[in-house]
């Protein structure tokens, strides 16, 4: 019965071409155009879930401050106490490492830039998931003496060194005079735009002394074990720091935990959004497609009308005219929807290395775009393949 | 031998109601035997096109009965006589009515696939049929390529590939040279007299209804006169 139906309905594609590609044409754009856009936003996710969890994946970051309003006005620094007791009293830690940020004017061979300075534990490069391109990480004597030695980023290389071997290399920062002893894997932007090359890690205690003056630790960074919930350590963390802190029951937190899978859960849901709306106006286009489906095909049916008394005249009854135009349109709409698929593809192939994010290849969204082209076709196909079906032979033959 | 494959008894058409209505035909009786060449004649508006449209099952009358091989065609539903259409009837057209742009194997299969013939069955029948009117070298070729009187002969093809009981011809010589009628007209008596096709066949000239055995003058939606190519003559009751 069907196949009737698509041997006529394919033979009358094929003897108008051109028309049967402008009527999809609509289709073509409107499915090009929803899966191209989600295409290269679930790129742009793909690529902002990397760059945060370069940060290193399931990482809270512990500072001191109001996480609301009403709480202390001037919240006590951590010290290094604070990192010990946590590294010692909660489990389920992967790393975790002091850091002091602060930036100095950086001084070599007539070259000089300010720069953001580091101050951190060994752990810090654990927890960063930082990696040595050449050179050592610091000893626990480096630590202990608050040595000035210090591990520079590539972009830092760069600038004061060129060609030259870096290690063992002075490097005046402010006022006092540090050795290089390693060099930072490149990692290039960060996801919120600062360059992260451009930075020199000292050891806490050398830039507390040299740099900032005090012993306060302005962030405890916690790399957290992927098999133990972040919940718990979470609430153990609040807890362990509430006591350390002698903060009374009903106190407010004067400290703050960043959690990175928030941020990149935070960040992925923009972009969610932002690609469902963007979808929603290309599935209104879609839809548009498939009124500009049925205005062809009605005006392809006035145009045939001579073409359907023939038809009926040999004998096609009005359900095989019915089913030649509804089949005609859904064909036309899912050959448009794989026209619009495949022009996608192409685009986001060239689109995702200009954006410089990575092409993620979306079944599901392909699969639902082609579903409901042919969904389009068929409402849109019905109206004018009922028509069709409906003329009066006789006055169909005469129809000029 | 003298079955009646076509029986009108009182048949009328009218088109609107009341005062303004349009009678076409005002009661036809006229009985058409299997195997026979019947020319229909007659004005224009005097009826003949609804006598044929009725005759080809695409209209239905208003009053009286039409039975066709015993079926009342007046109780068939609209595709009930599509398929009876598609089972008994092949129809010629002035016009000739091919499918443009498409091959004229392809144009004289129609019929099959809407009969649901499988493929092999379906391409061998059409060639068959094309071979008939002596087209066998022109299968695959569109209406654009072909000349009126080729087109035409597609268009026999293509009424005949059902081996209808009844062939309907609007006019089939209209749009022809004299040579290509001449030509056209020796196809159909050859089909109606090797194949016992039984012809109806609305013409306005008398040179074409020459080779009818039976010519049926309408004037005024009633039949006039019947006349026989044997000579005996009779009006209508």
């Amino acid at each position: 019965m069907l196949s009737v139906s698509v041997l006529l309905a394919t033979r009358a594609i094929r003897r108008h071409l051109l028309r049967s590609f402008l009527t999809v044409l609509g289709i073509v754009v409107g499915v090009a155009a929803v899966i191209t856009i989600v295409t290269i936003g679930r790129g742009a996710t793909v690529k902002i879930v990397q760059q945060v969890s370069e940060l290193g994946a399931n990482l809270l970051i512990v500072e001191p401050g109001r996480t609301r309003t009403g709480g202390d006005e001037n919240p006590p620094p951590f010290q290094l106490l604070d990192v010990e007791a946590i590294r010692s009293q909660i489990r389920g830690i992967r790393a975790v490492s002091a850091q002091v940020r602060t930036s100095a004017i950086v001084v070599r061979n007539g070259v000089n830039r300010n720069t953001s300075i580091d101050g951190v534990t060994d752990d810090y490069l654990t927890a960063q998931n930082w990696t040595l391109s050449n050179g050592r990480r610091f000893t626990a004597e480096d630590e202990d003496a608050g040595k000035t030695v210090c591990l520079i980023g590539a972009e830092i290389r760069r600038s004061f060194f060129r060609d030259e071997e870096p290690l063992g290399k002075p490097l005046k920062v402010q006022d006092m005079i540090c050795e290089v002893v390693g060099v930072l894997t490149a990692r290039g932007q960060s996801g919120f735009g600062d360059d992260r090359d451009s930075t020199i890690i000292l050891p806490l205690r050398a830039v507390q002394r040299t740099l900032t003056g005090t012993r306060e630790v302005q962030t405890i960074i916690v790399a957290i074990d992927p098999t133990y919930s972040t919940a718990n350590l979470k609430a153990s963390l609040i807890s362990l720091l509430r006591e350390r802190r002698r903060l009374a029951g009903g106190a407010l937190d004067n400290f703050s935990i960043t959690d990175t899978k928030q941020i990149i859960d935070a960040v992925a849901s923009v972009t969610r959004v932002m690609t469902a709306l963007l979808g929603a106006v290309a599935a209104v286009s879609l839809l548009v497609g498939g009124i500009g489906i049925m205005n062809v095909m009605l005006v392809s049916v006035t145009e045939r009308t001579r073409e359907i008394g023939i038809r009926m005249a040999i004998g096609a009854v009005a359900q095989d005219v019915l089913l030649q135009f509804l089949v005609e349109a859904t064909l036309l709409a899912c050959l448009g929807s794989l026209i619009g698929i495949a022009l996608a593809l192409i685009g986001s192939l060239i689109l995702a290395p200009i954006l410089s994010i990575p092409f993620v290849f979306d079944p599901v969204i392909n699969l639902a775009s082609f579903l409901f082209s042919a969904l389009i076709g068929i409402v849109f196909g019905y109206f004018p393949a009922r028509r069709a079906a409906t003329l009066n032979p006789i006055e169909a033959l005469r129809h000029e | 031998m003298t079955i009646p494959v076509i029986r009108l008894r009182g048949v009328t058409k009218s088109y609107g109601s009341g005062e303004g209505a349009f009678h076409a035909l005002r009661g036809v009786d006229l009985e058409v035997t299997a195997g026979s060449f019947v020319a229909v004649m007659g004005p224009s508006g005097s009826g003949k096109s609804t006598l044929m449209n009725i005759l080809g099952c695409l209209d239905v009358p208003t009053g009286g009965s039409f039975l066709f091989k015993d079926v009342a065609i007046e109780r068939l539903s609209k595709d009930e006589r599509a398929i009876l259409r598609r089972r008994h009837l092949g129809f010629v057209f002035q016009g000739f009515n091919l499918l443009a742009r498409t091959t004229a194997i392809e144009n004289v299969e129609l019929p099959l696939i809407y009969r649901r013939d499988e493929h092999h069955r379906r391409r061998a029948a059409a060639a068959a049929a094309l071979d008939r009117v002596g087209l066998s070298d022109w299968a695959q070729h569109t209406p654009a390529e072909l000349s009126g009187g080729q087109q035409q002969r597609v268009a026999i093809a293509r009424a005949i590939v059902t081996a209808p009981a009844v062939l309907l011809a609007d006019e089939p010589t209209g749009n022809l040279d004299s040579q290509r009628s001449t030509e056209i007209m020796t196809l159909l008596t050859e089909l109606n007299q090797a194949s016992g096709i039984t012809i109806l066949m609305v013409t306005h000239e008398p040179d074409m209804a020459a080779y009818a055995q039976m010519t049926v003058y309408v004037r005024d939606g009633l039949i006039d006169r019947i006349e026989r190519a044997d000579g005996t003559g009779s009006t209508a009751c």
